[in-house]
């Protein structure tokens, strides 16, 4: 796709360019008219419905669903309509006409898509830019008050310790048990049934897995009998209980088997596919060559899929920057187990302090850059 | 019904030029195939007629109408794709159907003209199916069929066998020939590589090469008396042999000289081409085995291709870069290195000068 | 997998072995929670979950017949009755003391408090004085006592009616459904102006989009959370319908791009032939023929909705009407952090919709992931 765009031309590209300018009000207004009448309708729907029914939340949740689709494609129809009756594709101008028309009807397409990602995503970024150069409220310019408070908090500073662990571990252990999963279940009769088994805890919430595995780790006073598994294990095996999630340092990692549990089905349904999409003549050539079955899997066919372990890493990766949820259920950032994401939201609504909030947020889009760029790039290399 | 008119047609992406300035009258109800070398241009062509490519330069004409700047719908056209490209969540009628639908034609107008397209190929048992209820030929045939139903003045195939298997693709060229014949008044321009579908179907082919004409004409005229070396050696298999060789006398008749031997021509040839060197053609298939020493060109055999009906000899020969083709009716048997003498009539040879121009063309 | 000659069964053997651990200890903690919901809330506590169907040894304590109940008999005072009073149960044990509930037979006699103590297997126990007893309070009584497994479905009424969980339930789906319908459509559009219309800047366009997947949220929550306050969206349903929209289109766009840019070149060609405009195309042939990929986005979208927890917080209110599942789940831990019962079962009502939805459409979920990741996502 992007290669039909480069080689257009210099040429091509200036005088696209150029009637890409003059098309600008036209495309303003027939979006802003088609978005007119296709909210007004549906705002008018929607009074007439309240006014005839009786206040239910649900019914009107599901009136207000079904306006939304339906104010969404009034606008596409709607916009449509109107450029074709603008520049009809018939007539003495219509050479010039299709010309616009078809400059014009992308950015009709487009837009409702480009003026939400505008207002829920483009314009946060930089609106936390700026914040992070404010007082907590937002109005009072503190310049680089903000990181020389982070650069000399404690907290930050443990909470990127174990943002670093966190990176470490759980990308590294959900590929591995992915790719083991994979690999293994690939080669039995009831593989998919397994596959089925482990990939389950991705439908299951972070908050919901951390209430399923606080019940593992359960801790009851030594003596009593031990409802939590791990601590009932730990006793029939003769040890003494332990109160898992309050033990410094390694309650981090207490905490991260719940993500690995968690992430391990995505990255073996994602292996899988890779491992199946190796050439069959490759792995027959190695067994000629009198390969075993281990030197198989790690000489011919991880090689061949590191492309992909790449990917499932990096996607992991970025999932691990932002976890959130686990931490606020299993331990609320107590006993050394703070990370960026939970620090920040607990400046944002304990602190009360979107200045320091909006800078730990920054930190972490800042460690998310590197594998944006990555992504971009690798993504470009796709779309020629 | 109409023709298309072709005023100095180009094409470029860019700074890249793909179509050379192409000048072509296309008359109305003629089936006229388009032929050459994958990236030659003659898909792009083709897609400029339909108005699936824009025109860089020149100007395409459907009947009177200055087509450069309407859109495909309304040029009058219709095409069948390679790939068939059946809308495949819907039946086969619908898909017939579709283009009237979208022009919001009376239901009773597309009932019957599905059912009139439907019943020329065939189709009317399987009107209800989906395309991938359907078998590879049967699917090319409701390609076809919806583009019947379009009514259109031209109609345009691109590849549309090569999807097909070798049988298919005999029984279903077989088929667009009767159509055509079927629709007298029918334009049709065909693109193909293969050059069987070329000369079965054509009233007249265009040989395309980088993007620049070779020759139009008959399908056994550019057999007989190709332009050029291009198109000698495109059409026909095994390709046209070509040695160098030098004239020795001009004239009505022309005299060369092959090596040692000499041969007469019934060519023309300029009195100032006397001593030049040319090129030198023979079809494989034109020559014959003559008794030792006797023939025009001497060779050494190196492989032999038994194929039951024809037997392809290659020969090396002295001095020549290429090895000579022989293309030998029924089973003949021939031992390795031994030699052979061939021969060939003078009116099945063909001269070209330095440029590759035929003579016979100058 | 090929099973080439000379396939070695022990290997076959320690591959299944490897799967089925594998397969148990993935899927052990979510039957934990499971099989604790059902379970009765005093065995729960005192049981592990893996003993669920066995008799539970519970140590108790009831209260003997107070003192003036005794009657005479044979020349002794007796008080008897039966250790479970209306209910039924077995003693395996009793004592005379709270730390040694298990230091007597049933059926045997113990001195305790100048009496001796019988308990029968089925409850019944006497206490026999020499002479009659004084006091108000009947004796204390310490037993241990063997209880049939006992399942219930209690823990779910209390939960959903008694704890908001069939409230949060309700409020999850309103925040849900309009959150996954409304990013599909408008993806869609821009999806095939991205694959198939030509207009300047697209591929930078691309990009951007691509970039914007990664954008992690917390950057969005306080400008947006601002913008909210400002304009007087407030929290609302409509304020999380769009920031969920927003937060998926990303990703939306660019599986529903993968996708519609695979579709075959020639089929839009002849579409186009046939006249039919870029509206027309995309209604009646790139819908229909994208349902994979906007069942799998939809998929992701819901489940995704469905388990937040982090935009819920920030974007709805505390309130009864506006508390979604996960926020209500972690309201309880909170607050009820020892009652599993509560949390069991209350966990599992919020896992249950998704994990039925990722059963049923594993096939789309699996594509979409496919389609999202193996091309660099």
């Amino acid at each position: 796709m992007a290669v039909t765009h480069a080689t257009t031309g210099p040429a091509a590209n200036g005088t696209g360019f150029a009637s890409f300018l003059t098309t600008i009000p036209v495309t303003l207004a027939v979006m802003a008219i088609g978005l007119a009448v296709s909210i007004a309708g549906a705002v008018a729907v929607y009074a007439l419905l309240a006014f005839i029914l009786p206040d239910s939340r649900l019914l009107g949740a599901i009136v207000v669903m079904f306006l939304g689709v339906a104010a969404c494609f009034g606008y596409f129809w709607s916009s449509n309509k109107l450029l074709d009756t603008f520049y009809p594709a018939a007539g003495a101008n219509i050479a010039i006409n299709l010309t616009k028309a078809n400059a014009i009807r992308p950015w009709l397409f487009l837009g409702p898509a480009l003026i939400v990602l505008g207002i829920y995503l483009v314009y946060p970024v930089i609106n936390s830019i700026v914040l992070s150069f404010y007082g907590p409220t937002g109005e009072n310019w503190v310049g680089l008050y903000n990181y020389q408070w982070l650069a000399g908090d404690g907290a930050f500073r443990e909470s990127v310790r174990n943002n670093i662990l966190w990176l470490l571990v759980v990308p590294a252990a959900a590929t591995f048990f992915g790719l083991v999963a994979a690999a293994l279940t690939d080669r039995i009769s009831w593989g998919n049934l397994a596959k089925s088994l482990i990939f389950m805890p991705m439908a299951i919430s972070f908050i919901g897995a951390s209430v399923i595995w606080k019940f593992i780790y359960d801790y009851r006073p030594e003596g009593a009998e031990q409802i939590g598994l791990l601590n009932a294990i730990v006793t029939l095996l003769g040890g003494s209980p332990q109160a898992w999630i309050t033990v410094p340092f390694w309650n981090n990692f207490f905490l991260m088997v719940v993500l690995i549990w968690i992430q391990t089905g995505f990255a073996m349904v994602i292996l899988s596919a890779a491992l199946r999409g190796i050439p069959e003549e490759t792995i027959e050539a190695a067994v000629i060559d009198g390969a075993s079955p281990f030197q198989i899997f790690y000489k011919i066919k991880v090689p061949q899929i590191w492309g992909t372990i790449a990917v499932v890493w990096t996607t992991i990766t970025i999932l691990v920057l932002k976890v959130f949820d686990i931490v606020l259920a299993m331990t609320n950032g107590q006993w050394g187990t703070q990370v960026l994401a939970n620090y920040m939201f607990d400046w944002m609504f304990r602190g009360l302090d979107f200045g320091r909030a909006s800078t730990i947020a920054l930190v972490i889009m800042i460690m998310v850059v590197p594998i944006m760029i990555w992504n971009i790039r690798e993504a470009r290399k796709d779309m020629r | 019904m109409a023709g298309v008119l072709m005023k100095n047609i180009k094409k470029s992406y860019g700074t890249t030029a793909v179509i050379h300035g192409i000048n072509l009258e296309i008359r109305s109800g003629e089936f006229v195939v388009f032929v050459g070398p994958s990236g030659c241009g003659k898909s792009t062509l083709l897609r400029m007629i339909a108005g699936l490519e824009s025109i860089t330069g020149g100007d395409m004409y459907i009947g009177e109408e200055r087509v450069n700047d309407i859109p495909p719908s309304q040029r009058g056209i219709a095409m069948v794709f390679q790939s068939y490209a059946l809308y495949p969540h819907m039946s086969v009628y619908d898909n017939m159907a579709f283009g009237m639908k979208i022009a919001k034609a009376p239901k009773a107008d597309i009932e019957k003209r599905v059912r009139e397209a439907a019943e020329i190929l065939q189709l009317t048992p399987y009107l209800n199916r989906l395309p991938k209820a359907l078998s590879g030929g049967q699917r090319q045939r409701v390609a076809i069929g919806r583009a019947i139903v379009r009514n259109p003045k031209v109609f345009l195939f691109d590849e549309p066998l090569s999807n097909l298997d070798a049988a298919l693709r005999v029984a279903t060229r077989i088929e667009i020939a009767k159509l055509k014949e079927s629709m007298p008044d029918s334009t049709m321009i065909y693109v193909t590589h293969d050059q069987v579908e070329a000369m079965t179907l054509a009233d007249r082919i265009v040989v395309l090469s980088a993007g620049n004409v070779e020759q139009v004409g008959p399908p056994i005229e550019l057999y007989e008396r190709p332009a050029n070396l291009f198109v000698a050696q495109f059409i026909g298999s095994p390709a046209m042999n070509v040695q160098r060789a030098r004239i020795d006398q001009t004239g009505e008749k022309t005299t060369i000289r092959l090596g040692e031997r000499k041969a007469d021509l019934p060519i023309p040839s300029p009195a100032d081409m006397a001593g030049a060197e040319v090129h030198f053609g023979v079809r494989p298939e034109d020559l014959t085995v003559a008794s030792n020493g006797n023939g025009l060109i001497d060779g050494r055999v190196n492989i032999v291709e038994s194929l039951g009906e024809v037997t392809n000899v290659y020969l090396d020969v002295e001095n020549a870069p290429e090895p000579i083709v022989v293309k030998l009716p029924g089973v003949q048997r021939f031992n390795r290195g031994e030699i052979v003498s061939l021969a060939a009539a003078p009116d099945k040879m063909h001269l070209f000068n330095e440029k590759g121009r035929s003579l016979l063309h100058l | 997998m090929s099973t080439a000659v000379g396939a070695r069964p022990a290997l076959v053997w320690a591959v299944n072995i490897s799967v089925l651990l594998l397969v148990a200890i993935w899927t052990i903690p979510t039957l934990g929670i499971l099989v604790s919901s059902f379970r009765d809330k005093d065995q729960l506590v005192v049981s592990g979950w893996w003993t669920a169907l066995t008799p539970s040894e519970q140590s108790m304590m009831a209260r003997a017949a107070p003192p003036d109940e005794a009657v005479q008999q044979h020349g002794q005072w007796v008080i008897s009755g039966n250790v479970f009073g209306e209910n039924t149960g077995r003693v395996s044990a009793f004592g005379t003391s709270i730390q040694r509930p298990g230091e007597f037979e049933p059926g045997t006699s113990a001195e305790m408090d100048g009496g001796m103590i019988t308990i029968e297997e089925n409850g019944d126990y006497s206490i026999t004085y020499p002479e009659q007893p004084e006091g108000r309070r009947g004796e204390r009584l310490f037993f241990t006592s063997v209880e049939p497994p006992k399942f219930t479905t209690a823990n779910y009424e209390t939960v959903l009616f008694s704890e908001g969980i069939g409230q949060s339930f309700i409020n999850t789906m309103t925040v849900t459904i309009p959150a996954t319908v409304i990013p599909i459509l408008i993806a869609a559009y821009a999806a095939y102006a991205l694959s198939w219309m030509e207009f300047p800047g697209r591929a930078l366009l691309l990009a951007t989009i691509v970039g914007l997947l990664v954008v992690p949220l917390q950057m969005a929550l306080i400008p947006l959370l601002r913008l909210y306050n400002d304009i007087g969206v407030g929290k609302s349903y409509i304020g999380i319908w769009l920031a969920h929209t927003g937060f998926g289109l990303p990703l939306a766009i660019y599986l529903l791009r993968n996708y519609i840019a695979g579709l075959p070149r020639e089929i839009i060609e002849s579409a186009k032939v046939d006249g039919a405009t870029d509206f027309d195309i995309f209604r009646k042939i790139i819908l229909p023929l994208s349902f994979p990929a906007l069942a799998s986005f939809a998929i992701f979208q819901f489940l995704w909705v469905w388990n937040d927890l982090l935009v819920a917080t920030v974007f709805l209110g505390n309130n009864e009407d506006q508390l979604v599942m996960t926020g209500r789940l972690r309201e309880l831990l909170g607050s009820r952090g020892g009652n599993w019962e509560i949390l069991t079962a209350s966990a599992f009502v919020a896992i249950i919709v998704p994990i039925v939805v990722f059963f049923a459409l594993q096939r789309y979920l699996v594509r979409g992931l496919l389609a999202g990741s193996v091309k660099g996502g």
